[in-house]
């Protein structure tokens, strides 16, 4: 592209009669302010995340043992009672929040990223390459992820990275498997060629051109995907295999309320809840999202 | 067709030596040395070296790969480390109720949701299919394992009608007594599936209702239920194949948390006490069976499917 006697052309700013300007944000934005659902689940999630956030700002240590105030019940002072230890149960949510939040993100995060780059790269190039990852993602589709994830957690030292890598290992397939499919129709199109024309190298044309036109399905994918990751955290911690004691998640907060359901109902109440209302939201925005940026679906 | 079998057989087998491989792997990177624990201090070094002779961990971990690969061919999964007993013979006991409990989950989710995806994409955008839709969003989102919690809570803790554990009460082994512990773990067991099915089947009934063969059925005077049993559910019920196949996964692995949430004496309960305290034969004949079961499962459901739906033989001809 240093041939001088090409240039490139300037948008020229002329006043547009109409707009035509269809951004993915742009529809997004306008989708989730006009959805009551939608707006409810943002609000939800702003809620408990804002609340994780800012954990440190509780005046209790969410480890301290105090024995001499164990298992007590709702009151002003601890709005959510104490658990066996005596340690102030709604600290703990909050901290138990931080930690499912950042595994839903983080293994969120790795899942897009790896199942993008590995469903662009097979549906841009075709052919062998594409025959080659499809069938290596078709046998990850066909792996019993959880039972790996259980396999796999009790082999390696339990903990937080362990709990993302292993969460992202096991979901990035499906994220691949859509973003393929959306690949290989957006190629097809005129501005695609026009790019590959004027000498855009594969790279160029896969971060400029084919990322911003799937990230549609691509949101989608991220929301459901951390309602998923979320869920299959708690999953997880429940059985022991994630984060480790005296570290909580939600999910092993309900492993250790477990013990208590009959005294103390309360404690095995809260994260449940907890957890349910994230992952509702999420499952819901992803929904909502889809709705607005697929206009193939049924209404 | 032909080809479209082959390639399913194909990956059927891949993903069975890849399973294979894992749970070989939970004892070849399992911490620790695992002869020590059939080691003890009386023993010369002579004895020990017998017996990790004996063991193969001499070998290379191909061979050693190979060794066990034979004998669970052979449908020998060694013995466990915590009871000394044959993992094969503990887990053929406990398949049946396992088994039970699965199928048992898997027919409720199908028979309730049919009638109620039906009925909630028929009367689409109506309180009736708010209710449904939005209690299957829940049931999606709800964590199986807190559910089963709840519900113990709710109906074994407070008002006491219903057992909390096990599968027969002591001296009782009626049927009716297994169908009442059955009641909670199925249901538990079958939300997040029944959900699922619930949206798939509505949506695609929603599908449908613009068909012009719906139209020909209205034109002729069928409505209301008549319509949906005579004409809708024939085209909704093909992707439920598939559905099932795709969430035969969810039950199997639900199936393991649930049973030890209500302590279900299936091979859930047996592997998850099996993880607890590191029995690492079981833990590997458990990631063995339950792998199969889902990938057999998968298959066979990919094969009904081609079987129903001739459009899948055709387009799978144009993809190759």
């Amino acid at each position: 592209m240093t041939d001088t006697r090409f240039k490139r052309i300037e948008k020229k700013k002329t006043q547009e009669l109409i707009s035509y300007d269809h951004s993915v944000w742009k529809d997004i934005k306008k989708e989730l302010f006009s959805n009551k659902i939608a707006l409810v689940s943002i609000i939800i999630l702003l809620i408990i995340i804002i609340a994780s956030i800012l954990a440190p700002l509780s005046p209790y240590d969410p480890n301290k043992i105090n024995v001499a105030e164990k298992l007590q019940g709702i009151s002003a002072k601890h709005i959510f009672g104490t658990d066996e230890y005596g340690r102030d149960y709604f600290t703990r949510a909050l901290y138990g929040g931080r930690i499912s939040l950042t595994v839903g993100f983080c293994s969120m995060i790795m899942t897009v990223i790896l199942g993008t780059a590995i469903g662009i790269t097979s549906g841009y190039f075709g052919g062998k390459v594409d025959m080659f990852l499809m069938r290596f993602t078709d046998i990850f589709l066909a792996l019993p992820s959880m039972l790996l994830m259980v396999v796999l957690n009790t082999i390696l030292r339990p903990g937080l990275f362990t709990l993302i890598a292993v969460l992202s290992l096991f979901s990035w397939a499906q994220v691949a498997r859509i973003t393929r499919a959306e690949t290989m129709s957006v190629k097809e199109r005129d501005y695609v060629t026009a790019a590959r024309n004027l000498g855009a190298g594969s790279f160029r044309i896969a971060v400029e051109h084919i990322v911003p036109n799937i990230m549609g399905p691509v949101i989608v994918a991220a929301s459901l995907g951390i309602a998923n990751a979320i869920l299959m955290e708690s999953s997880l911690s429940f059985l022991g295999l994630g984060v480790q004691i005296p570290r909580a998640s939600w999910g092993s907060m309900l492993q250790s309320a477990q013990g208590h359901i009959l005294d103390a109902p309360r404690l095995a109440v809260f994260p449940g809840v907890l957890i349910l209302c994230t992952v509702l939201s999420f499952n819901l925005l992803g929904d909502v999202l889809r709705t607005a940026l697929e206009p193939k679906i049924v209404k | 067709m032909a080809k479209y079998f082959v390639k399913k057989g194909i990956q059927l087998i891949i993903v069975t030596i890849l399973i294979s491989f894992f749970s070989f792997a939970v004892i070849y990177a399992a911490p620790g040395d695992i002869s020590g624990m059939y080691l003890n201090e009386q023993m010369s070094d002579e004895e020990k070296e017998a017996i990790k002779e004996n063991l193969g961990l001499n070998k290379s971990m191909p061979e050693q790969y190979w060794g066990w690969a034979k004998e669970v061919l052979k449908g020998d999964f060694g013995i466990s480390l915590a009871n000394h007993t044959s993992v094969s013979e503990q887990i053929i006991k406990r398949l049946p109720a396992t088994l039970q409990l699965m199928g048992a989950a898997l027919v409720l989710s199908v028979l309730l949701a049919i009638p109620l995806g039906l009925w909630s994409g028929y009367r689409k955008n109506t309180w009736i299919d708010n209710i449904i839709s939005g209690l299957s969003y829940i049931g999606m989102s709800i964590p199986s394992f807190w559910l089963g919690m709840v519900l113990i809570i709710v109906f074994a803790a407070k008002l006491h009608i219903l057992p909390s554990s096990g599968m027969h009460s002591v001296g009782n082994e009626s049927f009716l007594d297994t169908v009442k512990h059955m009641i909670m773990p199925c249901i538990t067991l079958s939300l997040s599936n029944l959900a699922v099915f619930i949206r798939y089947i509505r949506s695609n009934t929603i599908g449908q209702l613009g068909e012009e063969y719906v139209l020909a059925a209205k034109a002729k005077g069928t409505t209301g239920g008549k319509l949906l049993k005579r004409h809708i559910l024939k085209n909704t019920l093909l992707p439920i194949i598939t559905l099932l196949g795709m969430n035969l996964a969810s039950i199997v692995c639900g199936s393991f948390i649930i049973e030890s949430v209500f302590g279900w004496p299936g091979i859930g309960t047996l592997a998850m006490t099996a993880i607890g305290v590191r029995d690492y034969p079981v833990i590997m004949a458990y990631v063995m069976l339950s792998g199969i079961i889902l990938v057999v499962g998968n298959f066979i459901a990919d094969i009904l499917y081609a079987f129903a739906d001739p459009r899948i033989k055709r387009e799978d001809m144009a993809n190759d």
